[in-house]
């Protein structure tokens, strides 16, 4: 069903162009502006947004022909070999079906994945689907593990009774049923290495919990995934990152949304997700002080940097604890708490904070 | 002990030595030097020979050059003119007496200067062939042709008439020699062929036929009819002499008084710069010439040398002129741009002279290497020697990368160009009687420096164009490939005919060729509000 509307949304795109061309208009292609420069914070949700900003590309200019070449490749390609097949293909899969030397000249359509991952957004943008409705999918780089009963492709799987590795997300989540939630809360943390404690230590069954990781940055499935938690099962999501900027950028993407993926917010964004550590009162009250690395001169630029962003420039408790980072000069792993013993995280820490509902946004 | 004096022993040995036989053994200083270099020399002196004769008849140059080889190592050259012939009597001076002519004793800007040349040629063609040269000359249709065989005395520098015919001759008049020489046949910069291909260049005016030794026949033709302009003798400038020359010029002056001398013999002295010079030299105005010849020559040269007087007249030139300059190139060298410039003629030390420069880009020429530079005094090729040259200097002096060139340090630039310079004077400063290369006068240089620094606003001006169109061109050509792979993407996502769209976009293209023309580099996407 979305399928086929997908289908009928790219040969809507095409027809346009198209009717330009027999009209012998220079063919062209409008759609919202995808650079900082339209990124705006909307107060209202809270969300990063694209702004009102248009821009026009168009075939017969010089700046322009290679990428408009590029989306409508890449948008043909989709519905030809993805769409109308019904199959999913990734990112890096498109980037070499779109790739070939164009006869008579020593370009290439796309020379680099960059462009094609650009060109995919792009086209997110100009047609109004996403990247899942086109069938695009990234590499899967999360996991899960808890109570949770889950059908995949006409899969059941119960996420409790998947080892140490638990259930590996796919990069396209939209299709996933939740059959039985079972569970309290949700907590995602950037480290795998804290997932593998945690899930060996029981810790979702003991606090009724679903565990959730990507490594680093937090992938556009997993993302996906924690909204439709939030918003379909209903439970509060709770983040755990390092106590250094990258960690409350981590936290902030979740929740408000990022430059890259302004257009799609609405699909991914939580607006009531909680970040439950590390902070700095956490560095003082656990005394992870002699853990502390020093900071460098990146992170410091990038503090700055963060502070000055609309959705946290305002935000009282994230300043203190960028404050009293600068005061430390240092940052703190989450992984420094195994100093307090190995278990001290799933045994204490995270119970008590929980609990304490000593929780920032 | 002897009992002979040791300086009447030497005397026997010593005797005068003629200008032949000095120029027999130190034949390297004519340019001689080589078999090679023989050929091209002996070449050179008849065409420029040839090239005067009909400037001083006013008659556009018909000039037959053959190169025949006998054996190996043996060839003979025959060259023929439409000037106007030479008296019957003067004939074996001309051809066999070393340092006979017209053309040394005046300032004129002339191709020879020393009046040394053919001969010369005639001299090494016996020395090495034992032969004698052939000459063939009329003055008038209503007179005979003489035929002559030559020879040299070289004891006595005096002719030697092996042969003397009257003759029937096709031509209403001209001269045509024949030399036989021990010589080699090359080709590239510095051959023969080279050497009559810019001499063509040099002088559009005239019409030079040439059989080269592989009996090809390569016609280089008349690309003006416009004579170049006159030159005038002019009297030697009081800056610009020698000491040796004044006192040359003192015993030959008809003067009797050395005032009359300073005013007649001179240019630029009046009677009052007279009367100066004579006081400053402490000597009488009403003295006998020839007498100070002899014993105050010196202080009269320095009272020359500082005195106040004005330049020379330069109206005695006679410049290619860039117009004709650039013709000759034209015709010669395939390029996509020609620039030739004139400088107004100036004075090195009392000298008169005039600058021209020519550049041609583009087109057949080599991308690859340097630029190929040709060097002209007075419209004769200068082929030896590019390195020892006031004008190589110059040229590697000037920075050529503002002007669209490559160069690396003071290197010639590199690129597809020719660039010519010709230096035009009543007397050009060789650093060799060989005559290859101009000897470094600040003065010239300079000059040389400004006509390269014109010429090269005018090829980077083109340079920039033509880059830039080279560019658009390649725009158009890449929509032109895009277009296909669009219609091919577009007929997929829309389910529409593929020819049809690619037909449409061909006509968008066409239409909309000019504004893409004027886009200049890259734009942004454009925002709308």
């Amino acid at each position: 069903m979305t399928k086929k509307k997908s289908e009928e949304e790219l040969k809507l795109l095409g027809k346009k162009i198209v009717s330009q061309v027999e009209k012998g208009k220079n063919p062209e292609i409008n759609f919202t502006l995808r650079n900082l420069s339209n990124i705006v914070y909307d107060k209202k949700s809270r969300t990063l947004k694209l702004g009102d900003k248009q821009a026009t590309r168009s075939f017969f200019n010089v700046a322009h022909a290679k990428k408009f070449l590029q989306t409508v490749e890449v948008a043909s390609i989709i519905k030809k070999e993805l769409l109308e097949s019904g199959k999913h293909e990734h990112l890096r899969g498109v980037f070499y079906m779109a790739k070939r030397t164009i006869p008579g000249t020593n370009v290439n359509i796309v020379d680099d994945q960059v462009e094609s991952d650009k060109a995919i957004e792009d086209l997110e943008v100009i047609s109004g689907l996403s990247r899942e409705e086109l069938h695009v999918s990234a590499n899967k780089m999360g996991s899960m593990v808890g109570s949770i009963i889950l059908e995949d492709s006409g899969d059941v799987i119960n996420c409790a009774k998947l080892g140490r590795g638990g259930y590996s997300v796919p990069s396209i989540v939209d299709e996933i049923k939740f059959n039985k939630v079972d569970a309290e809360y949700v907590l995602y943390m950037e480290k795998a290495a804290i997932f593998e404690r945690l899930n060996e230590d029981k810790f979702w069954q003991k606090n009724k919990a679903i565990l959730v990781t990507s490594q680093g940055q937090t992938t556009r499935g997993i993302r996906r995934l924690l909204q439709r938690l939030s918003e379909e099962a209903k439970l509060p999501i709770y983040v755990l990152c390092d106590y250094d900027i990258y960690g409350a950028y981590i936290y902030s993407v979740i929740r408000y949304g990022s430059i890259a993926l302004a257009h799609t917010s609405d699909r991914l964004t939580i607006p009531n997700v909680k970040y439950v550590g590390i902070t700095g009162d956490d560095v003082i009250k656990y005394d992870l002080k002699r853990h502390l690395i020093k900071l460098t001169d990146q992170d410091m630029a990038r503090i700055k940097q963060v502070s000055e962003y609309d959705w946290f420039k305002d935000n009282k408790d994230w300043l203190r604890q960028f404050k009293m980072m600068k005061e430390f000069n240092g940052k703190v792993e989450i992984q420094a708490l195994s100093a307090r013993g190995i278990s001290f995280i799933s045994e204490k820490y995270l119970p008590e904070k929980i609990k304490n509902k000593e929780f920032l946004e | 002990m002897p009992d002979q004096p040791i300086a009447e022993q030497l005397a026997k040995g010593q005797r005068e030595i003629s200008i032949s036989e000095f120029f027999t053994r130190n034949r390297h200083l004519l340019g001689f030097d080589n078999p090679a270099r023989a050929l091209l020399m002996t070449v050179k002196e008849a065409v420029d020979n040839a090239l005067d004769a009909t400037a001083d008849m006013k008659v556009l140059p018909e000039i037959k050059l053959a190169i025949e080889q006998l054996s190996e190592t043996r060839f003979k050259v025959t060259i023929e003119d439409n000037g106007p012939g030479i008296v019957k009597e003067q004939i074996p001076n001309i051809f066999a007496k070393l340092l006979y002519g017209s053309k040394f004793h005046t300032l004129k800007q002339n191709r020879g200067q020393q009046g040394i040349g053919i001969s010369a040629a005639v001299l090494y063609s016996q020395l090495t062939t034992g032969k004698p040269t052939r000459i063939t000359s009329r003055i008038s249709p209503k007179k005979p042709s003489h035929y002559y065989e030559l020879n040299i005395d070289t004891k006595r520098n005096e002719p030697v008439i092996a042969k003397e015919l009257e003759v029937e001759w096709e031509k209403d008049h001209g001269t045509k020699i024949e030399i036989e020489l021990e010589a080699k046949y090359l080709k590239g910069k510095q051959s023969v062929d080279e050497y009559v291909k810019q001499t063509a260049i040099a002088n559009p005016h005239a019409t030079l036929i040439y059989f080269n030794p592989e009996k090809e026949k390569v016609e280089y033709l008349r690309g003006t009819n416009q004579l170049p302009i006159e030159s005038k003798a002019i009297k030697p400038h009081p800056h610009g002499i020698e000491l040796g020359t004044l006192i040359k010029m003192l015993h030959d002056t008809t003067s009797t008084t050395l005032k009359s001398f300073l005013q007649n013999d001179f240019s630029r002295i009046g009677s009052g710069t007279a009367k100066g010079i004579c006081q400053q030299a402490n000597l009488y105005e009403k003295a006998r010439p020839a007498k100070i010849a002899q014993q105050e020559a010196e202080a009269l040269f320095k009272a020359l040398q500082a005195a106040k007087v004005i330049a020379p007249p330069t109206d005695c030139l006679s410049p290619i002129t860039n117009n004709i300059l650039e013709k000759g190139l034209r015709k010669e060298i395939q390029a996509d741009f020609y620039v030739a410039i004139t400088r107004p003629p100036t004075v090195y030390r009392g000298f008169p002279f005039q600058v021209e420069a020519a550049i041609a880009y583009g087109g057949e020429l080599d991308k690859e290497g340097q630029v190929r530079l040709m060097r002209f005094a007075n419209r004769v090729p200068l082929l030896y020697q590019q390195g020892a040259c006031a004008i190589t200097e110059a040229v590697t002096d000037n920075n050529w990368k503002p002007y669209g060139l490559q160069q690396s340090g003071n290197n010639l630039p590199a690129g597809p160009a020719v660039i010519i310079v010709h230096i035009a004077s009543v007397w050009v400063p060789f650093t060799s009687e060989a005559k290859e290369a101009i000897a470094h006068y600040d003065d010239i240089i300079k000059e040389i420096k400004l006509v390269l620094q014109e010429c090269g606003r005018k090829l980077a001006t083109y340079i920039r164009h033509n880059v830039k169109n080279a560019e658009q061109k390649e725009r158009i050509g890449l929509f032109e490939k895009y277009i296909p792979e669009l219609a091919s993407s577009l007929a997929t996502l829309s389910d529409e005919k593929k020819t049809v769209i690619e037909e449409n976009l061909k006509k968008i293209l066409k239409k909309s060729m000019s504004s893409l023309l004027e886009e200049n580099g890259v734009v942004n996407d454009k925002e709308k509000k």
